[in-house]
């Protein structure tokens, strides 16, 4: 039987506090007083003593008080909301009380006992039915929380709360089904590939998207034609899986127009050799594209590595699930880098609707399954990543966040990783690692579950009211830690392995497959994989996408030595197959073969698609509009904006200092203002430093894909180097996401925005070391009215730079450092306002809407890379005393970055400023790139300008000691005056409140 | 003189064990990383050391209660162990997490004996994981804080509130374990930030217990060992440059290891 243990604090829970304030922001501001009790929901046999010892283990009676099987309550209370999880949802506390009850009898559970918790809040205050309901959908996401609402006479009536136990109950028999296929039309070959296999109930209902187009059924059909036989579903199940976009990037890699192998190939893999080659011997490339993570040199012992992912799909159905599964997943790339990078830094960016907007989205017909609004979709996403980053020990000090209206039917949420690794493990090189044939199949972490269930898939698909539930997976940060601390820290350096990989997309039917690569086969015994819970079907355990797993390849001889250290280190590790040179994928279940699938078609059967695109440039109105007579206020609400505003709020619930290596952190100077780069000592006994940067630019697109590209190229590289990178010793790595790649129109913007790619990491010498694409970033669903929309992402592309530098001493911060430092502009500023931010604001303000315009900035590379390696010079010579890239709302935003950062004064004088410039506010405004703005000690001029000689540079005024923030126009007069705690104030007011 | 030998431990979610060894190893001592499973199989053993150090993390998540379950883990196999080692003259430091979980075992403050819990580390007044710096103003006469007067490090935690009944509070300050406070120091002048990070009564952030050879903070000493650990070292590179000083390497935080290893010299 089930007992319930309740625990409440004795002292003040800021929990509750805080909670209340929250619900107050919503709106709800009848609430009187707010409490919350945590339940425990034991589902074993224990008698009263031991559910007795139980309670005071979970419970600190400094500050608590628990009640077993006994509802708590407060004094007065008008409303009882509990929220606890769906059954297989997962539940990090139960388990770790589970061990704790394990732990204190030093006896397992029974098979079937499990813990489950929950909360309740108790509301006082007079609240009507439609505040209740509010709070009610503010407090839990459907998908993964179950919800049970009283009032008081209610609760008083039923004697509490009730005890639910979400068990979960599935009864599904473990046998493979055999799929007709052979002889199908290519009608139903259609239906199966769109909607999935069908299941043999009544209605019957299907199993959810394969994601696989007519093409590639029909190539499946003449694969099983010619073995005479029809395919069982965890074979059509796992096909679908490796040949997903989200696997096998196709849209990249298959032709498209007159570029036979493809965008890939042609202009990203190319660019890189080009580069690589172009360097000779100072190529710092080691590893690039081939593994979970790309590598560079560190320093003689070491490798840095990096990795960019996105998680988008997930985080709009359950926003918290879908980062921290997104952050954990990606720490995974470094672990499963060579034979294990460990993790040394995260970083994180955001795309998101305004969380103002609370007009409702809906997937289904006549208002039926609602979205989530932004606001809780931004708070969940970076809670995930919070929760995710911190719990895993790893500093999280770079990140950005956009906003647009279109990220409303679907976020970006996209997650980094960069790992260190040393370069030579056991006298063998650590990026290189083969499975050899006889080696065990092992499967370390977590268990499977019913969790994220066709999430390759189901990524490769637009969102719409099929987009199946299963696909949310909750992360479990502390089984990863244990799993990533014993084989990084431990196994991989006593060289217990050949090789490892992470479960990410596609769960062990990718991971397995994969690896059986480097040795040609592999058999699965599909009955020794652990499960969460029982009644799972066979094709589920093979494709699920259970978080915290990693696939190891791992010589019989090492095993016991293996699994005794995973033991001892509280991780379950599971021979669960061997590897083998059969050219076969065969998984069995009980000796039965269930699936034998040549590794050759299982990889490379897939059929190109060729793609035709086409491109049209989008001519937009030319606003036309006065200079606005207060630039002051003009500055005041471009501070304000969610793009330009700080987000001070992230950075510090982000730590961001765990392993003792940050350098320049993510809010710089006395005021605290957010960075475009952070540097991260990943040695605490070296001085070398890692500089990481991102550039971000969607709006760009609306003008032109290409020049957007560019732009995005131009931002992460300029921001990493006025942080002190060298340009010559810069990676890249690029994160496309797109919406309906499928129509020749967006696929056209593509090729355009990759060519860019080519051009400009060619032209820079920055390679790409790797890469991820997203290409279905789409909603189809219905309006607050009904009405059907469509509503896809602007075409976006994430650009991250990572940079080596030989000292952090000489790394630098934005903020101004002393009164009298002379302020210059580096670079040439020009009147390049198309999609820039003071169009979006002037349009908004005088039409709604934003403006477009069609003067997008275009990047001079060849000018600019000049720049960027004179200002690295001054760098090395310690003259540069601060430095801020222009980007994002233009020059005045970074001149009052710089004086906030300060907390000092700034006077300008624009007369000074370069360029083809015509209007003083499109000399502030303009986003035109390779520019950065830079104070200098005085004394420091003549070395500074020597070495800046031959690039466009203009000392445009000082800074003062005075809090004033002065501009004067072209004639002199003061165009703009105000003083740094006002401008302070329009910066950190947006976000205030979070 | 023989370098002590300091453990630190680590497992279910400690994630400060690297930067804790360096900074001892910084300091002059020897230092091993120890799973606390490694000591439960008896593969280690505490008496060989002369420091132990509880390092931060997120050990089980923070799920029950920070530091909680590792501090049950501890108590149901190694109790009889740590609290021999907490008799002896030997030191320990419980930072952040492991101050946490020095608190759950009833280690600090240990007004009567060590066993009991006694204080809290309650959720932050924000409800929120927090990452900033403090500025530290010590008191008593702790070893590990000879000769400190004030020091300014990071803290980052989500509970890291200071709670104990009036009658603890009474014993504590009577007994000189309060061994640092939250004040007004450079990162204040420099920031402007509130003193008090979480909502700390009487804005303790770290004690003792009675002999002063235990002690457990929040604040992280160990993310303060180079001097580019500090939020304005390139305001503070620009001025010594410019007034012709030598530029430190070392961060505020190593004192407190240095005091340590001095403790066995």
């Amino acid at each position: 039987m089930a007992h319930r243990i309740e625990i409440s604090s004795r002292i003040l829970d800021a929990r509750a506090h805080v909670l209340k304030e929250k619900l107050g922001r919503l709106g709800i501001r009848n609430i009187d007083d707010l409490s919350i009790i945590d339940v425990y929901t034991i589902d074993a046999d224990f008698d009263g003593g031991k559910l007795e010892q139980i309670a005071s283990m979970l419970t600190n009676p400094v500050t608590q008080k628990s009640n077993i099987n006994k509802p708590q309550s407060p004094q007065k209370f008008d409303f009882a909301i509990e929220i606890g999880f769906l059954p297989g949802v997962t539940d990090n506390v139960a388990n770790t009380t589970k061990q704790g009850i394990e732990d204190l009898f030093k006896q397992k559970l029974k098979s079937g006992d499990e813990v489950y918790t929950s909360q309740i809040v108790f509301l006082t205050g007079t609240l009507d039915k439609d505040e209740i309901e509010r709070i009610v959908s503010s407090l839990h996401n459907p998908l993964i929380q179950r919800i049970i609402n009283k009032t008081n006479t209610q609760f008083i009536k039923d004697g509490g709360m009730g005890i639910g136990v979400p068990k979960v109950k599935l009864i599904d028999v473990p046998v493979a089904d055999i799929v007709p296929i052979i002889d199908a039309s290519d009608e139903e070959l259609a239906i199966i590939g769109k909607n999935g296999i069908q299941n043999k109930d009544k209605n019957g209902s299907r199993r959810g998207p394969l994601a696989l187009d007519l093409s590639y059924m029909k190539t499946i059909q003449s694969y099983f034609k010619k073995r005479e036989r029809n395919p069982t579903d965890i074979e059509l199940e796992s096909i679908a899986q490796t040949w997903s976009e989200h696997c096998k990037h196709t849209i990249f890699a298959d032709p498209i127009d007159e570029v036979k192998n493809g965008l890939y190939k042609t202009y990203i893999k190319e660019a890189t050799k080009k580069i690589r080659a172009d360097k000779g011997k100072d190529d710092f490339c080691v590893s690039v594209f081939t593994d979970n993570s790309g590598a560079i040199v560190f320093d003689d012992e070491y490798l840095i590595t990096d990795k960019a992912e996105t998680h988008n799909s997930p985080s709009a159905l359950d926003p918290f699930g879908g980062s921290i599964t997104g952050i954990v997943g990606v720490n995974r790339d470094t672990i499963g880098f060579g034979l294990g990078a460990k993790p040394v830094i995260n970083m994180y960016g955001f795309c998101f609707a305004d969380p103002n907007d609370n007009s409702p989205l809906y997937k289904g017909k006549s208002f039926t399954q609602k979205m989530l609004p932004p606001r809780m979709i931004m708070e969940g996403v970076i809670n995930g990543v919070n929760a995710g980053g911190n719990q895993s020990g790893i500093p999280t000090p770079q990140g950005f966040v956009v906003f647009d209206e279109r990220y409303k039917g679907k976020p970006l949420v996209f997650v980094g990783t960069v790992g260190l690794i040393p370069k030579h493990i056991n006298g063998k090189s650590s990026h290189t690692k083969q499975a050899r044939k006889d080696d065990y199949i092992v499967m370390v972490g977590g268990r499977v579950g019913k969790d994220g269930i066709h999430g390759a898939t189901f990524s490769s698909e637009a969102m719409d009211a099929g987009s199946p539930a299963t696909a949310v997976q909750i992360g479990d940060p502390i089984t990863q830690k244990k799993l990533s601390d014993a084989i990084i820290k431990e196994a991989r350096d006593r060289g217990l392995y050949n090789s490892i990989t992470d479960n990410g997309a596609g769960g062990i039917s990718c991971s397995v497959a994969e690896m059986a690569k480097e040795c040609g086969g592999c058999r699965v015994k599909l009955d020794t994989v652990p499960l969460k819970y029982p009644g799972l079907s066979l094709w589920e355990t093979w494709i699920s996408e259970s978080q915290e797993r990693m696939t190891m390849a791992i010589p019989k001889d090492k095993w016991l030595e293996f699994s005794d250290l995973m033991k001892r280190r509280g991780v379950e590790a599971t021979v669960i197959g061997e590897f083998n040179d059969s050219g076969k994928c065969v998984v069995e279940y009980n000796d039965k073969k269930i699936m034998d699938i040549d590794m050759d078609f299982l990889h490379d059967g897939l059929p190109p698609r060729p793609m035709k695109t086409t491109y049209t440039k989008q001519k937009y109105e030319e606003p036309e509009i006065p200079v606005p007579h207060d630039l002051t206020q003009s500055l005041f609400l471009m501070l304000a904006r969610l793009n330009i505003a700080s987000h001070e709020f992230i950075s510090k619930q982000y730590d961001h200092e765990v392993q003792a290596g940050s350098v320049i952190k993510p809010l710089h100077g006395k005021g605290r203002v957010n960075g475009d780069a952070s540097v991260t000592r990943p040695r605490l006994d070296s001085n070398k430093g890692v500089v990481c940067s991102q550039g971000i630019n969607p709006s760009y697109s609306d003008i032109d894909t290409y020049h957007m590209a560019a732009c995005t190229i131009d931002t992460a590289i300029r921001n990493a180097v006025a942080a002190g990178a060298n340009i010559e010793h810069i990676a890249l790595m690029d994160n496309f996401c797109w919406c309906s790649s499928n129509e020749p129109e967006r696929l056209g913007q593509l090729k355009a925005a990759v060519k860019a790619c080519y051009d400009y990491a060619v032209s820079y010498g920055t390679p790409f070391i790797s890469g991820k694409d997203s290409m279905f970033n789409d909603f189809n669903g219905y309006d607050e009215h009904g009405n059907k929309v469509k509503i896809s992402v602007p075409p976006t592309l994430l650009i991250s730079s990572i940079a080596v530098i030989d000292d952090v001493m000489k790394a630098v911060s934005l903020d101004a450092k002393f009164e009298g430092d002379l302020i210059y502009v580096i670079g040439e500023t020009k009147d390049e306002l198309g999609a820039s931010e003071y169009y979006a604001m002037l349009g908004e303000e005088r039409q709604k809407k934003r403006y477009i315009g069609n003067v997008v900035p275009v990047v001079d590379a060849k000018t600019n890379k000049k720049i960027y390696a004179a200002f690295h010079k001054a760098v090395q010579n310690e003259i540069i005393s601060s430095a801020q890239s222009v980007h994002r709302g233009g020059l005045v935003v970074a001149l009052a970055k710089t004086a906030i950062g300060g907390m000092l004064g700034i006077g300008i004088e624009l007369s000074k400023l370069s360029g083809t410039w015509t209007r003083e506010d499109f000399a502030l405004y303009s986003e035109t790139q390779g520019r950065i703005v830079v104070t200098i000690a005085p004394e420091n001029k003549n070395a500074f300008e020597k070495i800046m000689h031959g690039n466009a540079l203009a000392n445009i005024g000082k800074v003062t000691k005075s809090s004033t923030f002065a501009v004067k126009g072209k004639d002199g007069k003061t165009i703009i005056n105000t003083n740094i705690s006002d401008l302070m104030k329009s910066y950190k007011s947006t976000f205030g409140g979070y | 003189m023989k370098k002590p030998k300091v453990i630190t431990l680590t497992g279910y979610g400690i994630n400060c064990e690297e930067e804790t060894k360096f900074a001892f190893e910084n300091a002059g001592a020897t230092a091993d990383i120890v799973h606390v499973n490694d000591l439960i199989d008896k593969k280690k053993k505490l008496e060989n050391y002369q420091i132990l150090a509880f390092p931060g993390g997120f050990s089980y998540g923070d799920d029950t209660g920070s530091g909680n379950a590792y501090a049950n883990r501890i108590r149901n196999h190694l109790w009889n162990e740590i609290e021999q080692f907490a008799k002896e003259d030997k030191l320990a430091i419980g930072i952040c997490n492991g101050f946490q979980i020095m608190v759950n075992l009833g280690l600090l403050p240990a007004t009567e004996s060590y066993g009991k819990r006694e204080a809290a580390l309650a959720h932050n007044d924000s409800a929120r994981y927090l990452d900033r710096w403090v500025d530290l103003r010590f008191y008593g006469n702790s070893p590990w804080i000879k000769d400190l007067e004030m020091i300014s490090v990071p803290i980052a935690h989500g509970e890291g509130k200071f709670y104990a009944e009036q009658r603890v509070m009474d014993t504590i300050k009577k007994n000189n374990q309060i061994a640092c406070k939250y004040d007004k120091g450079d990162m204040y002048d420099y920031s402007m930030l509130e003193p008090n990070p979480n909502g700390s009564i009487e804005d303790i952030a770290g004690i003792t217990d009675k002999t002063g050879r235990l002690l457990g903070m929040m604040p992280h000493p160990e993310r303060a060992v180079h001097f580019t650990n500090l939020p304005n070292w390139p305001l503070l590179k620009e001025k010594y440059k410019r007034e012709g000083k030598q530029i430190p390497k070392e961060g505020p935080g190593m004192k407190i290891f240095r005091n340590a290893v001095a403790y066995f010299e």
